[in-house]
C-alpha cells in the first residue's frame, strides 16, 4: 500500500515537474517578450520625475524575473528532473531488474522531448561542447582513478589489440562496405563519397565507454570480461579522435595520399603517447601536491579533481587523447594520494567522482532521448538498416579474428563464451553522437545521425536488455564477492615474489621481472618524493592489513551481530593460539580516560540509532558497505569500547560464567547486542562482573547502558591498563594529525 | 656444451609423459640447467644463489629449498637432497604449466590440488603436514624482509590476523580453550580457492614453445 502510494505519488511529482519544465521552456520566451515590465515597475523613482503622465506606481512587493535566473534555473531543473527520474526507477523493482537504467533514461528522454516538441518549443539538444567538456570527464575520471590495475595490466595486451586493430578493423569495414552500399542505385545516396563513409565508419565503430560501464555494471559479470570490454572502449579513444580528424580533414579536400596515411599512423602514436604522457606529468604533480597538504585538508579533493581536469583539457587543446590523459592521470595519481591525503578526503573524493559520474551518465542518457526526438532526420530505409546490421558483423567478425590471433600469445584462453560476450558488449553510445553532431555538412550529416541513432538505440536497448538473461543463459563466470582476506593477500604478495624467482632461475624476463623491477624502482626512488612523511617507506602488505582492520571495525559498526566475521583484529584474544595470551593482551589494551567514554558512548549512541536501508545494487553509483563512510575517530571509539568489553567479560570473568562466549576467536560475538549492566558494588579487580545480558536491539543497548557504568568502568580500566602501553590514539585527530595511524603499529 | 649430447631423444619422451612438458620445452630447460651447473649433472644450492636476479627476492631461501625439498617430487618422501639432478629439476618446473584450452575441467581441478601442494610444502617446513603459527609468521617476516624495517611487530601481528582468519572460517565452532594446531592442506585449500591458482600460479615461459631464452646471467 504504502508502496502503491509512493508510486502515485511520485507519478505526480513527475508529471508536475514535466510541466514546470516545459511551462519555464515557454515562459521563458515569454518573458522575453515583456523584458521591460518588471524594470520599470521596480524603480518607480526613476520614472515618476520624467514622466508626468505616468501616475506613481505602488512599490511592488512581490516581481516576477526570471530571466535574471533562467539558465542556472533550468540546469537545475533539467538535472533534478534525471536524479529523480533516477530514484523513481528504483521504486518499481519490477522494471529496473528487466531493463537496465540507460533504457529506462533514454526512454524518458524520448518522453520530454516529446512534451517539448508538442509545446512547439526548443528543445536543449546534447550539444558537443557541453558533452566533451562537461559531461565525459567525470565518468572517466571515475572509471579511471578506481580502475582495478592488476587485471587492467595483465591483460594490456589483448586490450590494446582490441582497441586499436580492432577499431581500425570496424571503421574500415563499415567505412567501405557502406560505400559500396550508397552505390546502389535505389538508395539514392549516390552523392555519398568514400570518404564520407569513412568518417561516418570512423565515428560509428568506437565502443563507447558510458554505455559499456552503465550495462555492464549491472550485470556483474566476471572481473576479466568486464575489464577486456571497458579497456577497449577507454582505449579506442586514441584510435577514434585520429581517424575523425583524418578523414574530416580530408573529406574537405577530396583525397588521401599514401603520405597523409603516413601521416595518419604518425599521428596516431603521437596522439595516444602524447595523451598518456600529459596525464602521467598532472598525475605526477597532484601526487606531489597532495604531499603537502597536511595542513589543508579541505581543499585535498580539489586538487585530484582539478588536476584530472586539466590533464583533460590539456590533451584536448592540442588535440591528443583526452581520455587517455585522464586515465593516466587518475592511474599515476591514485597511490600516492591515498597515501598523502586522509581519509575523509578519500571518502570525499570517492563520493565526488562517483556523484558527478552519475549525474552525468543520466544527463548524457536523457539528452540522447531529447535530441532524438528534436534533431532533424532524415532516414533512409537502405542506408539505417545496412548500417546496424555491418556494424553487428563487423564487431563479430572482429572479435572472433582477433581472438583466435590472440589466444597463441594468452595464458588464460579466452572461450567462445567469452568471445560472445565481448562481441554482444561492444555497445555504442553518446560519443558517437556527439562526433557525429560536430559534423558541419547538413545534409550527409542529418543521414548520419540518423543512422547513428539507431545504431545507439538498437545497442542500448536490444543489446542492454538482452545481455543479462543471455550470461545467465550461457553461465558465463559472474564476479566473485571479493571479501579482502589477508590470506589471500600474503598469497598474491607470495606468488608474486615466487613468479618472479622461478622465472629468474628459468632465465626468462617475463611479464613478472619487468613488474618487480618496476615496483622496486618505484620504492627506492619515486615513493621517496611523492609520499609525505614516514608512510613512503610502508610496504603494501601492512597498509592492505591496516585498511582491513578499518574495514572490519566498520562492518561491526554497521551490522551490530557479526559472530561470523573472521575476526581480523582477534589477534590480542586469541587464547587458541600458543604463545600467543600475555604478550598479545599487552600489546593491545588501551588505556582509556572517562571524559573519552562519555564521548564514546555518546558517538555510539548517535551511531546506532541511525538505521540505514542499505540498497544491495551493485551498481558503481551505489556505495554499499563503503568501509570508510564514517569518521575514522568513530571507528577507533567503537572498536576501544569493544575491547573494554571483550576485556572485562575475558580477563575479570570467571569462566564457567561466560556462556554468550561460545567462542574467543570471534570478536565481535554476541555480547554486541546485549546489554551489559555494571554493579556498581562489585570490585574492580575481582572477577565477578555481574553480566545481566538482556535481549534487546543494538538501538536500546547504549541507552540501556546506564551511567552507573561509566564510574565502575573507568577505574577498572584505569586499573587494569595501568600496566599497559597507553595508546596515542586517542589525541583527537586535529588537522595535522596523520590520521592514518594505526593503534597497532607503534613503530613505522 | 658437451654434455648435452647424451641425452637422448628417448630420456626426453619419457621426461615429457611423466611432467607434461614439449620435447621442445624440456630441451630449452636442459639448456638452463647446464647453464646454472656450469654443465655438470647436478645443481646444488650455491649454483641457484649465484643467480643474480634472484638477490633481491626477498623469498629467496624458500624458493631454493622448494628446488631441493622431495615431498615436490610427486613421490611420499620427506627430507631434502643435498643436489638435484635435471629430471628433479623439471618436475619441480611442471609445476608451473599452465592450463591449456584442451584442460578438463578434472583436470584443472587436480592442477589446482597440485600448486597449491607445492604452496603448503613451502610453508611447511618442517614437514609434519601442518603451518604452525611459527612457520606462518616466518613467511610473512620473509616477506616484509626486504621492504623495510617495519619490524617483527608486524610481522607477527599479521601472522596472527591470517592464522585466525583461517581458523574461523575452516573450523566455525571452537570452543573458548580449543587449541588450533596449524593449517592442514585442506584448510590451505580452502583459503586459497578464491585465487584461482591454476591460472595464476604459472611462469610464462614454460607455454610457448618456441621460447625464447635469455642467458639471464
Amino acid at each position: 500500500m504504502a508502496v502503491r502510494a509512493a508510486r502515485s505519488a511520485g507519478f505526480t511529482a513527475v508529471l508536475l515537474l514535466f510541466l514546470v519544465l516545459a511551462g519555464s521552456a515557454w515562459t521563458g520566451d515569454a518573458h522575453a517578450a515583456h523584458n521591460g515590465t518588471p524594470t520599470t515597475q521596480e524603480d518607480p523613482d526613476q520614472h515618476h520625475g520624467t514622466n508626468a503622465t505616468n501616475h506613481r506606481k505602488a512599490f511592488p512587493v512581490l516581481a516576477f524575473n526570471y530571466d535574471h535566473v533562467r539558465k542556472p534555473f533550468e540546469i537545475s531543473l533539467w538535472i533534478l528532473l534525471a536524479l529523480l527520474m533516477k530514484l523513481g526507477f528504483h521504486i518499481i523493482p519490477r522494471v529496473s531488474h528487466v531493463v537496465p537504467e540507460s533504457c529506462l533514461l533514454i526512454f524518458v528522454g524520448l518522453l520530454v522531448g516529446g512534451v517539448i516538441k508538442a509545446m512547439d518549443e526548443k528543445a536543449p539538444v546534447l550539444d558537443s561542447k557541453l558533452f566533451f567538456l562537461y559531461l565525459l570527464p567525470p565518468i572517466i575520471l571515475d572509471a579511471g582513478y578506481f580502475l582495478p590495475i592488476r587485471a587492467f595490466t595483465e591483460n594490456m595486451g589483448t586490450i590494446l589489440v582490441f582497441a586499436v586493430v580492432g577499431t581500425l578493423w570496424n571503421a574500415f569495414f563499415v567505412g567501405g562496405m557502406m560505400f559500396a552500399v550508397c552505390q546502389i542505385e535505389a538508395a539514392r545516396v549516390g552523392h555519398v563519397d568514400l570518404l564520407s563513409c569513412l568518417l561516418f565508419g570512423s565515428i560509428i565503430s568506437a565502443v563507447d565507454p558510458v554505455a559499456v560501464l552503465a550495462v555492464f555494471e549491472e550485470i556483474h559479470i566476471n572481473e576479466l570480461l568486464h575489464i577486456l570490454v571497458f579497456g577497449e572502449s577507454l582505449l579506442n579513444d586514441a584510435v577514434t579522435v585520429v581517424l575523425y580528424h583524418l578523414f574530416e580533414e580530408f573529406s574537405h579536400a577530396g583525397t588521401v595520399t599514401v603520405g597523409d596515411a603516413f601521416l595518419g599512423v604518425v599521428s596516431f602514436f603521437v596522439v595516444s603517447l602524447g595523451g598518456i604522457l600529459v596525464g602521467v606529468i598532472y598525475g605526477v604533480l597532484g601526487a606531489f601536491t597532495s604531499r603537502f597538504t597536511s595542513h589543508s585538508r579541505v581543499i585535498e579533493p580539489l586538487f585530484v579533481f582539478l588536476y584530472s581536469y586539466m590533464a583533460y583539457l590539456s590533451a584536448e587543446v592540442f588535440h591528443l587523447s583526452g581520455i587517455m590523459s585522464l586515465i593516466a592521470c587518475g592511474v599515476v595519481m591514485r597511490p600516492y594520494v591515498e597515501a598523502n591525503i586522509s581519509h575523509k578526503s578519500y571518502t570525499t573524493i570517492k563520493y565526488f567522482l562517483k556523484m558527478w559520474s552519475s549525474v552525468s551518465e543520466t544527463l548524457i542518457f536523457i539528452f540522447l532521448g531529447v535530441s532524438t526526438v528534436e534533431g532533424p532526420h532524415n532516414w533512409n530505409w537502405i542506408f539505417v538498416i545496412f548500417t546496424l546490421v555491418l556494424c553487428l558483423l563487423s564487431r563479430v567478425l572482429g572479435v572472433v579474428g582477433l581472438t583466435f590471433i590472440i589466444n597463441k600469445f594468452r595464458i588464460v584462453k579466452l572461450t567462445k563464451k567469452d568471445q560472445f560476450i565481448v562481441a554482444y558488449g561492444g555497445l555504442r553510445g553518446a560519443i558517437a553522437f556527439s562526433l557525429g553532431f560536430l559534423l558541419t555538412d547538413s545534409e550527409k550529416k542529418h543521414m548520419f545521425l540518423t543512422a547513428i541513432i539507431t545504431v545507439i538505440f538498437f545497442t542500448v536497448f536490444v543489446q542492454g536488455m538482452t545481455i543479462r538473461p543471455l550470461v545467465d543463459l550461457l553461465a558465463v563466470k559472474r564476479k566473485k564477492e571479493s571479501k579482502a582476506s589477508i590470506n589471500e593477500e600474503i598469497h598474491t604478495q607470495f606468488l608474486d615474489h615466487l613468479l618472479t624467482g622461478i622465472g629468474d632461475i628459468c632465465g626468462h624476463y617475463g611479464h613478472h621481472h619487468w613488474k618487480d623491477k618496476l615496483n622496486r624502482f618505484n620504492k627506492t626512488y619515486v615513493k621517496k618524493w611523492l609520499i609525505a612523511g614516514e608512510r613512503s617507506n610502508e610496504p603494501q602488505l601492512i597498509s592492505f592489513y591496516n585498511k582491513m582492520e578499518m574495514k572490519q571495525a566498520m562492518m561491526l559498526v554497521e551490522s551490530g551481530s557479526a559472530a561470523k566475521l573472521p575476526s581480523v583484529m582477534a589477534a590480542a584474544s586469541a587464547q587458541n593460539i600458543q604463545q600467543q595470551r600475555e604478550e598479545a593482551r599487552q600489546q593491545k589494551l588501551l588505556k582509556i580516560s572517562k571524559t573519552r567514554e562519555a564521548e564514546i558512548r555518546k558517538v555510539l549512541r548517535a551511531n546506532l540509532q541511525k538505521t540505514r536501508q542499505r540498497l544491495r545494487s551493485y551498481s558503481r553509483h551505489d556505495l554499499f558497505m563503503d568501509p570508510f563512510e564514517e569518521d575514522m575517530s568513530e571507528v577507533r571509539f567503537r572498536k576501544q569500547k569493544v575491547e573494554m568489553e571483550r576485556r572485562m567479560s575475558h580477563y575479570l570473568t570467571v569462566p564457567a560464567k561466560r556462556q554468550e562466549t561460545p567462542s574467543v576467536r570471534k570478536v565481535w560475538f554476541e555480547p554486541e547486542h546485549k546489554v551489559y549492566t555494571y554493579d556498581d558494588s562489585q570490585s574492580p579487580r575481582s572477577g565477578a562482573i555481574q553480566l545481566n545480558p538482556r535481549p534487546s536491539d543494538g538501538a536500546a543497548l547504549l541507552d540501556g547502558s546506564p551511567q552507573g557504568s561509566e564510574s565502575s568502568a573507568a577505574p577498572q580500566s584505569a586499573d587494569q591498563s595501568e600496566r599497559q602501553k597507553p595508546s596515542r590514539c586517542l589525541s583527537d585527530p586535529g588537522p595535522n594529525e596523520d590520521e592514518e595511524e594505526s593503534i597497532f603499529f607503534s613503530s613505522r | 656444451m658437451g654434455a648435452t649430447q647424451t641425452r637422448s631423444g628417448q630420456e626426453y619422451q619419457e621426461l615429457a609423459e611423466r611432467t607434461g612438458f614439449s620435447a621442445e620445452q624440456i630441451r630449452n630447460l636442459h639448456k638452463r640447467f647446464q647453464q646454472l651447473s656450469g654443465n655438470e649433472d647436478t645443481i646444488s644450492r650455491e649454483h641457484l644463489k649465484s643467480i643474480p636476479a634472484l638477490a633481491n627476492n626477498p623469498i629467496r631461501k624458500q624458493i631454493i629449498e622448494a628446488f631441493f625439498d622431495k615431498r615436490n617430487q610427486h613421490g611420499n618422501e620427506l627430507g631434502s637432497y643435498e643436489e638435484i639432478g635435471f629430471e628433479e629439476f623439471l618436475m619441480v618446473m611442471s609445476h608451473f604449466r599452465p592450463p591449456t584450452l584442451r584442460t578438463t575441467e578434472e583436470e584443472k581441478e587436480a592442477m589446482r590440488k597440485e600448486k597449491v601442494r607445492f604452496l603448503f610444502n613451502m610453508h611447511d617446513t618442517d614437514g609434519d603436514g601442518k603451518i604452525t603459527l611459527v612457520e606462518y609468521r616466518k613467511v610473512v617476516e620473509e616477506l616484509l624482509s626486504k621492504s623495510g624495517t617495519i619490524g617483527q611487530e608486524a610481522a607477527k601481528a599479521i601472522a596472527d590476523a591470517a592464522m585466525l582468519e583461517v581458523a574461523s572460517t575452516n573450523v566455525p565452532n571452537m570452543g573458548p580453550d580449543d587449541f588450533y594446531e596449524g593449517i592442514t592442506l585442506e584448510h590451505f585449500e580452502e583459503i586459497l580457492k578464491g585465487l584461482e591458482m591454476e591460472t595464476r600460479m604459472h611462469v610464462r615461459f614454460l607455454d610457448v614453445s618456441t621460447t625464447n631464452v635469455y642467458c639471464g646471467k
